[in-house]
C-alpha cells in the first residue's frame, strides 16, 4: 500500500504503540491488560509498519526473524515458573520484592512470566503474518 | 505428603521442548537433544515411581494456593506408573523417530511438538484438578493434531479431520460435564469433588454428569460406538507418530475413566451394567473389524479398540480383582501397542508397503527380525507366560466371581479373535512366499540400503519395548503387586483424599 499519509503516520505510531504495549504489559497484574494483550498491541505496531513500508523493510528493521522470540519468551516464562523451586516453594509460586520499584511498580515472578508471554505473542503473530505475506506474493 | 519436585516430569519436557525450538533449523542437533532428554525423563520417572512407592501419595499445591482452591498435582502409585510407562514409550518413539522421520517433518518442529505431547500426557496423569485435566487434554489434542498433519499429505489431512472433529466434540462434552459439576457443588479439585458429590442430594444430576464424563472420555479412548475416528486416522501419519498415539492417547482416556469413576462417581448397578455391555461390544466390534483388514496398520488400529474393551470390562465389574486386571492390562497395553506400530514401521521400511496381500517372505529374508517381532506378537496375544496372558486371567477370574458369564465369554472370544488375526498376519507376512519389495512413487531408502548402525538404531526401540514386555510377562508377580496397590487405592480412596485435603490444612499456609 503506497500512501504517504499512512507511511508518515506509521513511522510515528510505531514507537507510540510499542510504548503503549509496554504500559499495558506492566498494568496487567491487577488491572485489565497483561502480556497477551500487550504482545498483540506490539505486533500491531509492526504489522502497521509492514503495511506502510512493505514486509521486507520491517524484517530488515527487526534484524532478527521474529520466530526467534518464541523460544526466548517461552524460556523466560518457564524460568519464572521454576525459579521459586530454588527457594523451596512449589512451581509457579508468586515471589515479590518487598518495595515497589519506581515507574514499574511491584516486581515479582509473575511479571517475568508475563514478559515471556509478551515475547511469545509477538513472535507467533509476526511469524504467522510474515509467512502469509511471503506465500501470497 | 507435600513434595514440590513432582512437577518435574511435566516441567522437564517443557524445558526440553523450549530448547528444541531454540534449535529450530538444526535438525541434526534436535535428534540427539530429544533422545538425551527422553533418557533423562525416564530417570525422572523412575525416581518419582521409587519415591511414591516408598513414601505413598505425594502432593504439590502449585503456586502455594492450598487445595481445594488452587491447582493440585498428585502423584499416587497409579499416576507414577503411568508417567513411567509414558517415559519408556516416549524414549522408544524418540529413538525410532530419529532415524525414521523425514528431515522435512523435523524442520517443522517435530521433536518439540513430541515433547509438548508427552508433557500434556504427564500433566493429565499427575493433575488432581478436573479442569486442569481438561487443559492437559486440550494440550494433547493440539500437539497430536500438529503431529498428525505434519507433512501435509492428503490422506493425513483426511484422517486428521475425523480425528480432530471427534476429539473436539469429546472435549466439549467433557467441558460441559465440568461446568455442571462446578455449578452443582462449586469445586474442581477431584478430592474435594469426591467428598462433596457423595453428599449431594440430587442423584439424578450426578448420574447424568457421570454419563457425560463417560461419553467424553469414551470418545477419546475409542469405545463402542464412538470409535470410528480411530481406524480412519491412525494409519495415516508416519509409524513413529502412530506408535505414540496408539500407545498412549487412547490410554489417557482409560486412565481418566478409571480415575473419575473411582474417585468422583462410584458406579451404581445401572452404570456397571452399561459399562459391561459397552465393553463387550467394544471387544467384539474391534476384533471383527481387525479380521477384515488387509492393511496392517488399520488392523492394529482395530486391535487397539478391541483391547480397550478389556480395560472397560475391568472397570465395569468394579471389584478389586477386576480393577487389578484392568490396570495390569493398561500397563501391558501401553508398551505393546507402541511396539506394534513400530513393528509396522519396520515392515514398511523393509518392504515398502504394509498391505498384507502384497507382503510375504519376511521370515526367509530376515529370520532374526522375524523372531523379535514374533516375541512382540506373542506378548500381544498373551501366550502364557508372556505379558498379555496375566491380565486376561485376572479379568476372567473376576468375571466368574461377579457371575458376569456373558462378559467372560466376550473376553474369551476377543482373545481368540486377536489370536486369529495375528496368526493370519504371521502366515501372510512372514511365511507366505516372498514377493520382493514394492516400488515407491517417491524417494525411499529401503532397510537393506541403510548403514548397519542405522539398522541397529531402527531395531533398538523394538528390542527395548520387547524387553519391557518380557519383564511384564516374566516378572508378573512384581507388576501384580503394583497393580494390586493401584486397584486397592482405586477402591479405597481415603488415602488419596487425606493426602490432598489433609496436607493442606496442616502444612501449607493459606496465602
Amino acid at each position: 500500500m503506497k500512501s504517504l499519509i499512512l507511511r508518515t503516520a506509521a513511522n510515528y505510531l510505531l514507537p507510540l504503540l510499542l510504548l503503549f504495549s509496554v504500559f499495558i504489559l506492566l498494568r496487567g497484574h491487577y488491572l485489565p491488560g497483561g502480556g497477551f494483550v500487550g504482545g498483540l498491541v506490539a505486533s500491531i505496531a509492526f504489522v502497521l509498519h509492514a503495511f506502510a513500508n512493505g514486509t521486507e523493510s520491517t524484517q530488515k528493521f527487526l534484524a532478527y526473524h521474529p520466530g526467534n522470540m518464541i523460544p526466548v519468551g517461552l524460556g523466560i516464562s518457564v524460568l519464572a515458573g521454576l525459579f521459586p523451586m530454588l527457594l523451596g516453594e512449589p512451581f509457579m509460586t508468586g515471589l515479590w520484592f518487598k518495595d515497589p520499584l519506581p515507574v514499574i511498580g511491584m516486581v515479582g515472578t509473575a511479571l517475568f512470566f508475563d514478559i515471556g508471554v509478551f515475547l511469545v505473542v509477538i513472535g507467533v503473530t509476526l511469524t504467522i503474518i510474515f509467512t502469509i505475506a511471503e506465500t501470497t506474493k | 505428603m507435600s513434595d514440590i519436585q513432582i512437577i518435574w516430569p511435566i516441567a522437564f519436557h517443557l524445558v526440553a521442548a523450549v530448547v528444541l525450538i531454540g534449535f529450530w533449523r538444526r535438525v541434526d542437533v534436535q535428534r540427539y537433544v530429544s533422545v538425551v532428554a527422553n533418557i533423562i525423563a525416564v530417570g525422572i520417572a523412575v525416581w518419582l515411581f521409587g519415591k511414591v512407592w516408598s513414601n505413598g501419595v505425594l502432593v504439590m499445591q502449585s503456586g502455594s494456593w492450598g487445595a481445594p482452591f488452587g491447582i493440585t498435582f498428585v502423584a499416587d502409585t497409579f499416576s507414577a506408573t503411568m508417567v513411567l510407562l509414558t517415559a519408556i514409550s516416549a524414549l522408544a518413539v524418540s529413538i525410532f523417530s530419529a532415524v525414521s522421520i523425514s528431515k522435512e517433518r523435523m524442520r517443522y518442529g517435530y521433536f518439540s511438538i513430541l515433547h509438548f505431547l508427552v508433557m500434556g500426557l504427564n500433566g493429565a496423569f499427575l493433575t488432581g484438578d478436573i479442569f486442569n485435566m481438561y487443559v492437559w487434554f486440550e494440550l494433547i489434542i493440539i500437539s497430536s493434531f500438529v503431529l498428525m498433519t505434519l507433512g501435509g499429505e492428503r490422506p493425513q489431512i483426511e484422517g486428521a479431520i475425523n480425528y480432530v472433529t471427534m476429539n473436539l466434540l469429546a472435549s466439549v462434552i467433557f467441558l460441559t460435564a465440568i461446568a455442571i459439576l462446578y455449578g452443582m457443588v462449586g469445586t474442581l479439585n477431584m478430592a474435594d469433588l469426591s467428598m462433596k458429590l457423595a453428599e449431594e442430594q440430587n442423584r439424578g444430576l450426578v448420574n447424568a454428569t457421570a454419563i457425560l464424563f463417560f461419553v467424553g472420555f469414551g470418545i477419546k479412548s475409542a469405545v463402542f460406538p464412538l470409535y470410528f475416528w480411530l481406524p480412519s486416522s491412525y494409519h495415516t501419519p508416519p509409524s513413529a507418530i502412530a506408535a505414540i498415539f496408539g500407545g498412549l492417547l487412547t490410554k489417557v482416556g482409560v486412565y481418566a475413566l478409571l480415575r473419575v469413576f473411582s474417585l468422583m462417581f462410584i458406579p451404581d448397578e445401572f452404570m456397571t451394567n452399561m459399562l459391561m455391555a459397552i465393553a463387550a461390544l467394544t471387544m467384539f466390534t474391534g476384533g471383527v473389524g481387525a479380521l477384515v483388514q488387509s492393511n496392517i496398520r488399520k488392523m492394529f488400529s482395530y486391535l487397539i479398540i478391541c483391547h480397550i474393551g478389556f480395560m472397560i470390562a475391568g472397570l465395569g465389574m468394579y471389584t478389586e480383582l477386576a480393577l487389578l486386571g484392568a490396570v495390569f492390562y493398561l500397563i501391558h497395553d501401553i508398551i505393546i501397542k507402541t511396539n506394534l506400530f513400530l513393528v509396522s514401521g519396520v515392515i514398511l521400511k523393509i518392504k515398502g508397503t504394509v498391505d498384507m496381500k502384497r507382503l510375504g517372505g519376511l521370515y526367509d529374508e530376515y529370520p532374526k527380525i522375524s523372531l523379535l517381532i514374533a516375541v512382540i506378537l506373542f506378548s500381544l496375544v498373551g501366550i502364557p507366560p508372556l505379558s498379555g496372558f496375566w491380565p486376561k486371567l485376572f479379568l476372567i477370574q473376576a468375571g466368574f466371581d461377579t457371575r458376569a458369564f456373558v462378559l467372560v465369554a466376550f473376553v474369551v472370544v476377543a482373545s481368540f479373535l486377536t489370536l486369529f488375526v495375528i496368526a493370519r498376519m504371521w502366515s501372510e507376512v512372514f511365511w507366505k512366499k516372498g514377493s520382493g519389495t514394492q516400488e515407491m512413487d517417491r524417494p525411499f531408502t529401503y532397510f537393506n540400503e541403510l548403514k548397519p548402525i542405522k539398522q541397529a538404531v531402527f531395531l533398538a526401540p523394538l528390542v527395548l519395548l520387547a524387553a519391557v514386555s518380557l519383564y511384564i510377562g516374566f516378572g508378573a508377580e512384581r507388576i501384580m503387586q503394583v497393580a494390586l496397590v493401584i486397584a486397592h487405592d482405586l477402591k479405597d480412596t481415603s488415602y488419596y483424599l487425606q493426602a490432598v485435603l489433609g496436607a493442606t490444612h496442616s502444612n501449607t499456609p493459606m496465602p
